[in-house]
C-alpha cells in the first residue's frame, strides 16, 4: 500500500485532506526504479479546479503510455496546507508517489490564466526549487510552462527554464528523448537548454536578450546563441482524429468543478471575434472524427462511472456533426440515466429541441453572449450575433417554456460610447418584452434576465493587441452607466445586473501584455503574501500595487497606452501561424466597423493554413 | 431485489469523507455494470443507502451499503466485478440478497465493534490500561454530551457493551445507530477526563470492525452482524 507524505495529524488538521492523498481511480502508479524520466504535471490552482482541466488529463495519459516516463500530478496546496508545509519545511510532493517534486526530472506547469502567476511561485517555493531559473543546478528539475499564457511568457521568463508553445501532443516525446541522452551524458544544464531550443515550439528564455528604448518600449529581442531560433513556431496537431486522448481519465474522490466525462469535439474556432485570444491561438479549426468521439464517449463512461458527459470546444454549434453526435449520446445515455451537459450552443430550433430533451426546462436557462449592446459595437468586435437572431431564439425558447435568460457582455471595448453601454440595458428590456408577448397561459410567471458584464482586457495575438485598456475608474463608471440604465427600463424588476471586479481586471491587463520587467514585481507581490489571486476572497490589490511601485513598474504603460502599429511586442518572437499583417488588417477593419466572414464562409487569409490541416483545407462546397 | 454490500475502507482512503464515499460508490456501481434501480422523476438517483457514516480519518472493515437492483449476478461474480474496479484501500467483502421484508441497514444499526490504538509515540505515560477497566466497570458514567438540544448530562454506561485491552489495543463494543450512538472518540475522551489523562483525538487511531443489528431486547441484546441478515446469491 502507498505511504503518504503527510502524517495523519497534518491531514486531519486541514480542510479536505483528500486533495493531498492521490490514489484516485485511474491514477497511474509505476515503479520509479523502472522509469527514466519522472515528470510532475502541475495546474497551479486548488485540486478541485486543477482536476477539472482536460489538457492535463490528455498529457498525463500521453506521457504514461511510455514505459520510460512516469507522469504524476500536483496542485496548489490551499492556504491551510501552505502554512503547514512552510512551518514544518516539508517539500511539496506529487500525488501519485508522494515523492518531493525537487527530485523530479521535469516540473510542467500549465498556465491557463494570468491570475495564477503567484501560485506558480508558491509551487516552486514549497518544492524548494529556486524561483529563478538561473539559480537551478543539475540537481533540480527543469521547469517548463505551457498553455495559453505561454503565448506571452515574458513576465514569467526568469522563473521558467523552458516554455512549450503550442499543443503538447506534438513535440514532448522529442524533448524527452533529448533529455534522456543529456542525462546520461553528464553534460551541463545549459547544454540541454541549447539542444531543447532547437526543438520546434520550445522557447528557452535565457537564450534571448531584450533591449529597450528610452521611452520604455522594446527596441529588440535577439537570441544570444546560435542554437536559439529567432522565431518560435507554435505546434499544432494537424489531424485530431489520430492523436492522444484519455480513455481512462483520473476520477477524483472530491467533487471537482468539472465532475463529468469531457469530450473535446474540436479545437479552434471559425468565428474570429476580435477580442478573443483563444480564437486566434488555436487556429486552424480542426474537428474530431465522429466515430472516434462515439467510441471514446462509451469507453470513458465505462471506465470512470461518471453520471454525466459534457462536450467541450469553442463555439460548439459549429461542429459539423453535432446533430449526429448529440442523437447518439441521447440514445446511449438515456437508458443508463447518464446526463448530457451541453456547452453554450447557439440558440435555435435545433438546440432548443435538444435542450428540452436533456434538461429540465423549468430549471435551465438560455445563454447568449452578445458581448456588446449595440449592433455597431458588435460589428467592431466581429461578433456575428444580431438582435434579430437573439430575439428569434429567445422567442422560440419562451414559447417552449423557458423563462430564464443569461446575457454576457464586455465593457471597455475599443470605440465604446455611452450609447453602446445603454444598449446593453435596452437589449435586456427588449428580450423581457418579447417574453411578455407570450400569452399568459403559456408562460411561467415572470421572466428572469441576468445581465453580466466583464471588463475587456486586450490580449496578445488578437486584433486588439494594440488597444488601449480602460482604467479602473473608467471601468466602474461604465458599469454604473449600465446599472443606471437598467433601472430606467420598464421591466427592470425582471432584470438583474452583475459586474466583474475592476481591480483584478487591471492586474490581468498588466500581466497579459507585460514584458520581462514585470517579473520582479510578480515575485515581490508573492513575497508580500499574494496568492490565489483568482479567488476574490484572497485577492489583495494593495499589495500588488505596492509591488509595482517598489519595482518601478508603471501600470499605465502596460494598460492604458495605445500601441503604435510598428511597436515591437514582447511576444513577437512567437509565430502562431496567424500573421501580424492579418491582425493589423483586422484592427483597421474594427475601427471601420467592418465585419469579417467566418472561416467556412470565406477564407480571410489569416495565415493559419500553413499548418496544413483543419478548416483551411476542407473542401469549400 | 435488495442487496447488502459489506466493504472495507483502509489506507489512504481514510481521508475520504462520507459524502465522497457515497459519490465513489455511485461510480463503482456503474463501472461494475451492476443493474441498480433508480428513483423516478426528472433527476433520477440510485436507490442506495449507507448504514452508518464513518468519520474522517477512521478505517473500517465493517461498512455497509444497501442497494436495490433489477437483477443481480451471483455473489461471487459481483464481488469479482466490483473489486476489479475498486481503488486501493476499498474492497467489497460480501454481496448478499436481503429478504423482501428486511429493513434498510441505516434503520437497524444498533451496535459497532471498534479497535482503538494509540498512535506511535502518543501513548500516555500513565498506567492507563487498568484504569480503563476501572472506568468502564463503573455502574454509571455520567457525562455532558452535545446533542441537538444543547448539552445534556447522559449516562453512557448502558451503551458500552464491552471494553477491554488486548496487547495494548482497546477493543470496544458500543451502542451505535440512530437511537444511542456512542462514538469511540467520546468514550476515550470521557475516560481521559475521568482518569486525569490527556487523550487528544489526534493521538488515537480508530478502526471499525463490524456493525450489528439487535434482535434481542433492551435487557438482553442479541447482536447480529448486518451481513448475516442476507444470503449469498448462488451461480
Amino acid at each position: 500500500m502507498r505511504t503518504l507524505m503527510l502524517s495523519d495529524e497534518i491531514l486531519m488538521s486541514v480542510e479536505k485532506p483528500a486533495r493531498y492523498i492521490g490514489g484516485e481511480v485511474n491514477a497511474v502508479m509505476k515503479d520509479k526504479e523502472q522509469v527514466d524520466i519522472r515528470f510532475a504535471m502541475c495546474f497551479p490552482d486548488v485540486y478541485e479546479i486543477g482536476m477539472s482541466h482536460l489538457g492535463i488529463q490528455i498529457l498525463y495519459d500521453m506521457f504514461n503510455r511510455r514505459e520510460d516516463i512516469w507522469c504524476e500530478r500536483v496542485y496548489s496546496p490551499w492556504a491551510d496546507m501552505d502554512q503547514v508545509l512552510r512551518e514544518q519545511k516539508i517539500p511539496l510532493f506529487a500525488l501519485e508517489s508522494q515523492d518531493p517534486l525537487k527530485d523530479f526530472d521535469f516540473l510542467g506547469i500549465t498556465i491557463q490564466y494570468e491570475m495564477c502567476y503567484t501560485n506558480i511561485l508558491q509551487i516552486l517555493d514549497l518544492s524548494q526549487i529556486p524561483l529563478e531559473a538561473e539559480q537551478r543546478t543539475r540537481e533540480h528539475p527543469f521547469v517548463i510552462g505551457g498553455g495559453p499564457c505561454a503565448y506571452n511568457p515574458e513576465p514569467l521568463a526568469e522563473f521558467f527554464d523552458l516554455f512549450y508553445i503550442g499543443e503538447g501532443e506534438t513535440q514532448y516525446f522529442t524533448l524527452m528523448d533529448l533529455y534522456k541522452k543529456w542525462k546520461k551524458s553528464g553534460a551541463a544544464r545549459a547544454d540541454f537548454l541549447k539542444q531543447a531550443a532547437q526543438v520546434p515550439g520550445i522557447y528557452v528564455p535565457s537564450l534571448y536578450d531584450v533591449t529597450y528604448q528610452e521611452d520604455g518600449r522594446i527596441a529588440a529581442m535577439h537570441p544570444n546563441c546560435p542554437e536559439a531560433p529567432a522565431k518560435v513556431i507554435k505546434q499544432v496537431v494537424s489531424d485530431l482524429a489520430d492523436t492522444f486522448y484519455p480513455e481512462k481519465p483520473v476520477v477524483p474522490y472530491l467533487k471537482a468543478t468539472q465532475d463529468r466525462v469531457v469530450l473535446e469535439i474540436q479545437r479552434g474556432c471559425i468565428r474570429g471575434c476580435r477580442f478573443c485570444q483563444a480564437g486566434m491561438l488555436y487556429r486552424p479549426t480542426r474537428e474530431r472524427d465522429l466515430g472516434m468521439l462515439k467510441d471514446y464517449a462509451r469507453r470513458m463512461l465505462d471506465n470512470t462511472g461518471y453520471e454525466e458527459i459534457s462536450l467541450s470546444s469553442l463555439s460548439s454549434s459549429d461542429y459539423s456533426k453535432l446533430g449526429e453526435l448529440v442523437t447518439f449520446l441521447m440514445e446511449e445515455c438515456g437508458p443508463k440515466k447518464i446526463n448530457i451537459s451541453l456547452p453554450s450552443l447557439r440558440i435555435d430550433a435545433f438546440s432548443l429541441e435538444v435542450m428540452s430533451r436533456v434538461q429540465d426546462v423549468k430549471k435551465s436557462s438560455l445563454t447568449f453572449a452578445p458581448e456588446a449592446g449595440s449592433q455597431r459595437l458588435r460589428d467592431v468586435i466581429n461578433k456575428g450575433l444580431t438582435e434579430e437572431v437573439i430575439l428569434n431564439g429567445a422567442g422560440q425558447a419562451f414559447e417552449g417554456g423557458w423563462s430564464r435568460v443569461k446575457l454576457y457582455f464586455m465593457l471597455g471595448l475599443p470605440t465604446e460610447e455611452e450609447e453602446d453601454m445603454k444598449d446593453i440595458a435596452r437589449l435586456a428590456e427588449t428580450i423581457a418584452e418579447r417574453y411578455y408577448e407570450v400569452p399568459k397561459e403559456q408562460r411561467r410567471g415572470k421572466c428572469q434576465i441576468v445581465v453580466s458584464t466583464s471588463f475587456f482586457v486586450p490580449k496578445p495575438f488578437t486584433p486588439f493587441q494594440w488597444a488601449r485598456m480602460c482604467t479602473r475608474e473608467e471601468f466602474l463608471h461604465r458599469a454604473y452607466v449600465v446599472n443606471h440604465e437598467i433601472k430606467e427600463q420598464k421591466n427592470r424588476k425582471s432584470i438583474k445586473y452583475n459586474w466583474h471586479e475592476a481591480d483584478v481586471t487591471v492586474l490581468e491587463g498588466i500581466l497579459a501584455r507585460g514584458d520581462r520587467r514585470i517579473g520582479p514585481a510578480i515575485r515581490s507581490a508573492y513575497e508580500k503574501g499574494c496568492l490565489f489571486d483568482s479567488w476574490s476572497e484572497c485577492f489583495k490589490n494593495e499589495l500588488w500595487m505596492e509591488a509595482f511601485s517598489e519595482c518601478g513598474v508603471d501600470v499605465d504603460f502596460y494598460t492604458t497606452r495605445e500601441r503604435a502599429l510598428d511597436e515591437t511586442f514582447p511576444w513577437d518572437f512567437i509565430d502562431i501561424g496567424v500573421s501580424r499583417r492579418f491582425l493589423e488588417r483586422e484592427w483597421a477593419r474594427a475601427a471601420e466597423g467592418v465585419v469579417t466572414k467566418n472561416c467556412r464562409q470565406e477564407c480571410s487569409g489569416c495565415g493559419a493554413s500553413v499548418f496544413g490541416g483543419g478548416v483551411c483545407h476542407e473542401r469549400q462546397d | 431485489m435488495n442487496v447488502r454490500i459489506k466493504f472495507q475502507k483502509t489506507g489512504p482512503l481514510r481521508f475520504i469523507s462520507h459524502l465522497d464515499v457515497m459519490r465513489y460508490f455511485q461510480k463503482v456501481i456503474r463501472r461494475a455494470g451492476i443493474d441498480i434501480c433508480f428513483s423516478e422523476g426528472f433527476s433520477p438517483h440510485m436507490i442506495m443507502s449507507f448504514a452508518s457514516p464513518l468519520g474522517l480519518g477512521l478505517t473500517s472493515e465493517g461498512e455497509y451499503v444497501d442497494i436495490r437492483v433489477g437483477s443481480a449476478p451471483s455473489s461471487a461474480e459481483a464481488l469479482e466485478r466490483l473489486n476489479e474496479v475498486m481503488a486501493e484501500g476499498m474492497k467489497v467483502l460480501s454481496f448478499r440478497r436481503l429478504p423482501d421484508s428486511s429493513k434498510n441497514a441505516m434503520s437497524i444499526v444498533a451496535a459497532a465493534d471498534y479497535q482503538v490504538r494509540f498512535r506511535e509515540g502518543r501513548e500516555p505515560a500513565e498506567d492507563w490500561e487498568e484504569r480503563l477497566a476501572d472506568f468502564s466497570g463503573q455502574p454509571e458514567i455520567r457525562i455532558l454530551k452535545e446533542t441537538k438540544k444543547g448539552r445534556q448530562e447522559v449516562d453512557i454506561r448502558p451503551w458500552i457493551y464491552d471494553c477491554r485491552v488486548l496487547d495494548g489495543v482497546i477493543h470496544m463494543q458500543v451502542s451505535a445507530g440512530s437511537v444511542h450512538n456512542l462514538k469511540p472518540e467520546l468514550l476515550m475522551q470521557s475516560f481521559g477526563a475521568w482518569a486525569g489523562i490527556q487523550i487528544p483525538a489526534s493521538a488515537l487511531q480508530i478502526h471499525r470492525l463490524e456493525l450489528y443489528a439487535d434482535q434481542g431486547t433492551e435487557e438482553e441484546h442479541r447482536l447480529i452482524p448486518l451481513e448475516e441478515l442476507g444470503e449469498d446469491i448462488g451461480e
